[in-house]
């Protein structure tokens, strides 16, 4: 099978009111990807996308604006953070079977100034059981999965409240991002509450913005700019029963482990590599909860030990495992996860900056939050 | 004094379950071949994927298996008193499901509940309290 990399990466600035129409910031982003790669415009000949109930625009939209070549290939996805991973890994398999030789992933939005997820009605059967009683935000979902998981393992707020904090940290060396005051411990705990057991630092800022990232063969990878960040595994999956729609979790099993335990085995298989292996790990975290439970789902921290790593400094700069590098959705701001798989890009490319990881030949990048979502392991080009 | 969302929009599935909590009834879809009740509302079942469907009347007793409690209006459509609580509840007979639980605090995992029902203009709404001991 050919192997393929993600040779490039473009960003429109994250705002609050970007005063732009969507096609507009899809378009930037999705040539600023393919410049970042080395690439012409009509080079493109496949694409994939995603939007939460028409956020968004097609991906023939984006590739009439910016007067694309025949497309070969394409994947518009009505799907919310789960898709970036599986965006990506689709992607490659197009360029692996022939499909297409370079394909665009992007996650365009006006996620603050226009319709926000964060307090949208999703479609879908299982709505009427939780909206007439006042349960439809997506963080009340996630807030009722943490509670659950922090008594079960035996971790609090101090343990949330360490993520957001080391996230900022981060954040504070990254420009694009749209948090980054200060923020210790003593500060966060002083937070009010918003959905109990979440702070306002718990939970992601909704931001206008566009997010981009090219895929080709490695071959031809080889001779573009940047070292390429290899696409060595990927993984969709949904447990058992996941639901009438993406907020209902009522079927589910366990509310302590989410879909990273139903992908990992599968994942690593596939790279050939451990989560001992790990060195840089960017998880998804439209709450601060999805860390802690993608860490230990993962298994690169055990059961109920995530929260002492992350207190202890595991996941900065000098930790044994730099995470969410960038600030993450908490700080960076929320893309939907696309940027958290050009954060991962980033690292495995050696492009970080300040906030580059020491060692970066092994990365893990997630996508979604409860019942279902997908994973990459990049590589560098070992 | 209680808030709400937006009132229910039944469906074929759901008819039964919404017309069962305006008679103070709380009806579970079982299945007829395997025997397992379920919720929400589905067309088979999602254990053996069995059409073959009975109704069955839960005793409304069940335990808290995680909870949120709101302290700002954020759900769509919302209008009441903050804060409030939203517990996902595992009934006796195994089937979870959402309500609203009084008093708002302090409630925990594991607590017993039972089943109450609460009248609004249209609708009749699945509340849970406390069992005393």
């Amino acid at each position: 099978m050919t192997t393929t990399a993600v040779v490039g990466v473009g960003y429109t600035p994250f705002s609050r009111e970007s005063g732009r129409s969507v096609l507009s910031l899809a378009a930037e982003a999705v040539a600023a990807a393919v410049g970042d790669a080395g690439l012409r415009l009509g080079d493109v000949d496949g694409m994939g996308s995603f939007m939460v109930t028409d956020d968004s625009v097609p991906c023939v939209a984006v590739s009439s604006a910016l007067g694309f070549g025949p497309l070969r290939t394409v994947l518009d996805l009505q799907l919310g953070g789960q898709a970036p991973c599986h965006l990506l890994w689709q992607a490659a398999q197009a360029v692996a079977r022939g499909d297409a030789e370079v394909v665009v992933v992007y996650r365009a939005l006006n996620g603050r100034s226009g319709a926000r997820v964060g307090s949208m009605q999703f479609p879908g059967m299982g709505g009427q059981y939780r909206y007439p009683i006042g349960y439809g935000a997506y963080l009340m979902y996630v807030g009722m999965w943490a509670r659950r998981f922090l008594t079960e393992t035996g971790q609090g707020p101090e343990d949330l409240g360490a993520v957001a904090v080391g996230q900022r940290r981060y954040a504070e060396a990254n420009e694009r991002a749209v948090r980054r005051q200060p923020l210790d411990l003593q500060a966060y705990l002083a937070e009010p509450l918003v959905v109990e057991p979440f702070r306002r630092s718990d939970c992601t800022v909704e931001v206008d913005g566009a997010c981009a990232v090219v895929v080709t063969s490695l071959e031809r990878a080889r001779d573009l700019p940047h070292p390429p960040a290899v696409l060595a595994s990927g993984c969709y999956r949904a447990g058992p029963r996941p639901g009438l729609d993406i907020g209902d979790h009522l079927m589910w099993e366990d509310y302590t482990r989410n879909y990273t335990t139903w992908l990992r085995q599968e994942l690593f298989d596939r790279a050939g590599v451990g989560p001992l292996d790990v060195e840089v790990a960017e998880i998804y975290d439209c709450f601060t909860s999805t860390v802690l439970m993608g860490l230990e789902g993962l298994g690169l921290c055990g059961r109920g030990e995530s929260g002492a790593f992350v207190r202890s400094g595991g996941c900065a700069l000098d930790g044994r495992l730099p995470t969410n590098t960038g600030g993450g959705l908490l700080a960076e701001g929320y893309l939907h996860g696309m940027n958290t798989v050009a954060e991962a890009v980033l690292q495995v490319q050696g492009r970080g900056g300040v906030r580059q990881a020491p060692r970066h030949d092994v990365a893990v990048v997630t996508s979604g939050a409860l019942m279902d979502g997908s994973a990459l392991i990049l590589t560098s080009d070992r | 004094m209680m808030g709400q969302g937006p009132a229910p929009q039944p469906d074929l599935e759901s008819a039964f379950w919404w017309d069962g909590l305006r008679e103070h009834r709380l009806l579970l879809q079982r299945c007829a071949a395997c025997g397992r009740p379920r919720f929400p509302p589905m067309p088979s079942c999602p254990g053996c994927a069995s059409a073959a469907t009975e109704t069955v009347e839960s005793e409304g007793h069940g335990v808290v298996y995680s909870f949120v409690t709101a302290h700002v209006s954020i759900s769509p459509g919302y209008e009441g008193p903050l804060p409030y609580t939203v517990a996902t509840v595992e009934l006796a007979e195994g089937p979870r499901l959402l309500g609203r639980v009084d008093p708002p605090a302090p409630v925990t995992i594991g607590d017993a509940v039972e089943a109450r029902f609460v009248a609004h203009d249209t609708w009749t709404e699945l509340y849970f309290t406390p069992t005393r001991p």
